[in-house]
């Protein structure tokens, strides 16, 4: 359990966060930049310091100002992955590797649980880099180390702030897949800061939404990026909605892979079955069969039809029940459609009018294969 | 070339004063200048000033000032007597004072610009990966600030050696007590016959103040060869 009820004066903006988490998978903690998501992970390292309130994480308590609790950085087991990789340049990467591994072993000892040199070095992929001087490493090599670094200091919790955002797309593409290994094959819980909706689409959870200090929702992601507001909250993030959906079949001979969804607008992402209750069909997919994954569809991306269209290159025609209508700004209405899963349709208030829709009529949601790219970031 | 007595001694005597001089002054440096670059407190820009006092006064009152706090009826001086039995006017241990208090602004300096330059945030990601603040500062820290460090002692160490105005201010100019090599010089100019004596301490001071640089290059490009570690 993450606990966090803390307030700190930042500038002209005052961050005032009152979240309580479990500690398990990956909490994202999303929002635009400068809205105070690396001052949050920060109280909870120990680097920064709030103004007053408590921070306690599995029970014990980090940060209590009235009990005057401040719990030093380096008691508190935290591993952490910065922005840009800081690893100490006069080390090389082994000795970058063992610095807080061999602090963890002299304060607490070796521990049966502890995390193999080995795994970690083989899960990360950086065995053929140990004997390397830190200048000799690429950027996407460089934050592998330290992630790796952090990994065998056997913290409880990993705190990574946009670990992604310092390196270039193809390096990406280079650190997330290690990420979700991480995520699945050790059972560390992660705080991830990001910005960028297609990572916390991957890679998270649950979602807090972090808007100019304040905490402004939290959820899991369906709940948390489907927000219609979410383009004004965010400043970057386009509206649209999120469905959580199992590869069903790779259609070899279409190029296509097909995706099974359910109602995913319940809370907490633990039951995640699939009934497949609808299937949407998308480009080609590196998944397996049975894998679960994040599609965002955007609002812009989806028409609406009374009926199927024949003669029409739209392969996705999802029947569907109209359950909002939301006005968006003078040309436009947001209509969410519930197709197993809710999306919204961004048309015109001209279009809303001829089709003459309301709430509880059936509909048909087309959504293009080339919209419903889950953008992998392999 | 052949030495007098009086030379070699001169000689000997100049390298071991700079020598404890350097060593006495090289902690208290680090710590001056870890302070100044990274702390911030009241009385800092004072503490800047006294440090760098040194450099801007003349020599000669340096020494005076040294000789009023040092001296038998100095506050200093007394307190070294009575506890530690040490008495550092008119003694080599003296000469070796006024060489660091001389030197001690330009050993700062250097320490404090590779303070300035080594990069806090890796002192904050060691203290998550469970460094506390003492391991810190010796394990990445200092590693970070050693080319400054070492050029900084280097440049301490020739300072010292050509230490002159505070000394004989200070601890007089006595053979084989406190004449260093400066002082030797400076007696044999003054003497009717003394000036082979004082061309060939000339030429010895120029062969060790060229050592000393060549060192420092020798040590700069081994820190550039690691450098590219650094960066």
């Amino acid at each position: 359990m993450i606990e966090i009820d803390a307030t700190q004066r930042l500038g002209k903006t005052e961050l005032k966060i009152d979240l309580k988490v479990e500690t398990k998978g990956i909490l994202a903690l999303f929002g635009p930049s400068g809205a105070g998501k690396t001052s949050i992970l920060n109280w909870l390292a120990g680097l920064n310091r709030p103004d007053d309130g408590v921070i306690r994480v599995d029970g014990q308590t980090m940060f209590d100002r009235r009990a005057g609790i401040d719990i030093p950085p380096e008691q508190r087991r935290l591993g952490y992955v910065f922005q840009e990789p800081r690893l100490f340049p006069h080390l090389g990467v082994r000795g970058n590797l063992l610095y807080g591994r061999r602090l963890t072993h002299q304060r607490y000892g070796k521990d049966e649980s502890d995390i193999g040199f080995d795994q970690i070095v083989e899960l990360l992929g950086i065995g053929a880099l140990l004997d390397r001087r830190i200048v000799a490493l690429s950027g996407g090599e460089k934050q592998r180390v330290a992630i790796g670094r952090a990994l065998l200091a056997n913290p409880r919790l990993m705190l990574m702030d946009e670990p992604l955002a310092a390196v270039d797309v193809q390096r990406k593409s280079e650190i997330l897949p290690f990420i979700e290994r991480l995520h699945a094959e050790l059972s560390i819980p992660i705080v991830y800061v990001s910005h960028d909706p297609d990572e916390i689409l991957r890679l998270a959870d649950r979602v807090a939404l972090i808007v100019e200090g304040k905490l402004a929702a939290y959820g899991d992601v369906e709940s948390v990026l489907g927000r219609l507001d979410l383009p004004n909250l965010t400043n970057n993030a386009e509206a649209g909605a999120v469905i959580n959906a199992t590869v069903l079949a790779q259609d070899d001979g279409s190029g296509l892979s097909r995706l099974g969804f359910s109602s995913g607008t319940g809370h907490g992402t633990t039951g995640r079955e699939t009934t497949g209750q609808g299937t949407i069909r998308v480009g080609r997919l590196p998944h397996a069969i049975g894998e679960h994954l994040n599609l965002r569809i955007l609002a812009s991306d989806v028409a609406l039809a009374r009926q199927p269209i024949n003669g029409i290159s739209i392969l996705n025609q999802l029947p569907g029940r109209v359950s909002q209508i939301v006005a968006s700004d003078d040309s436009f209405v947001d209509v969410q459609v519930d197709i197993g899963s809710p999306i919204w349709a961004r048309i015109t208030r001209k279009s809303l009018q001829d089709l003459n829709l309301s709430v509880g009529d059936n509909v048909i949601a087309l959504i293009k294969s080339a919209a419903a790219d889950p953008k992998p970031l392999r | 070339m052949e030495l007098s007595d009086v030379e070699l001694t001169a000689t000997l005597l100049s390298l071991k004063v700079a020598f404890w001089s350097t060593l006495v002054t090289l902690p208290i440096a680090i710590f001056l200048a870890w302070l100044l670059s990274r702390k911030q407190f009241p009385g800092k820009t004072m503490l800047d000033c006294v440090v760098h006092l040194p450099l801007v006064l003349p020599p000669v009152v340096v020494g005076y000032g040294l000789l009023l706090m040092f001296g038998s009826k100095g506050i200093l001086g007394s307190l070294l007597l009575k506890y530690l039995g040490i008495t550092v006017i008119f003694t080599w241990k003296g000469a070796a004072l006024a060489s660091a208090v001389m030197a001690l602004p330009l050993f700062v300096r250097a320490i404090r610009v590779s303070f300035d330059a080594a990069d806090h945030r890796l002192e904050a990601a060691a203290r998550c990966l469970g460094a506390a603040r003492w391991w810190v500062f010796l394990s990445i820290t200092l590693p970070l600030a050693m080319p400054g460090i070492i050029a900084g002692t280097i440049l301490g160490f020739a300072r010292s050696l050509s230490e002159f105005g505070a000394t004989i201010t200070f601890v007089s100019n006595i053979p084989g007590e406190t004449q260093t090599l400066p002082l030797a010089i400076e007696t044999l100019i003054q003497m009717p016959d003394g000036e082979a004596g004082a061309m060939r301490l000339t030429i010895i001071s120029i062969i060790i103040a060229f050592a000393a640089l060549i060192l420092a290059h020798r040590v700069n490009l081994w820190l550039i060869r690691r450098g590219q570690d650094m960066r």
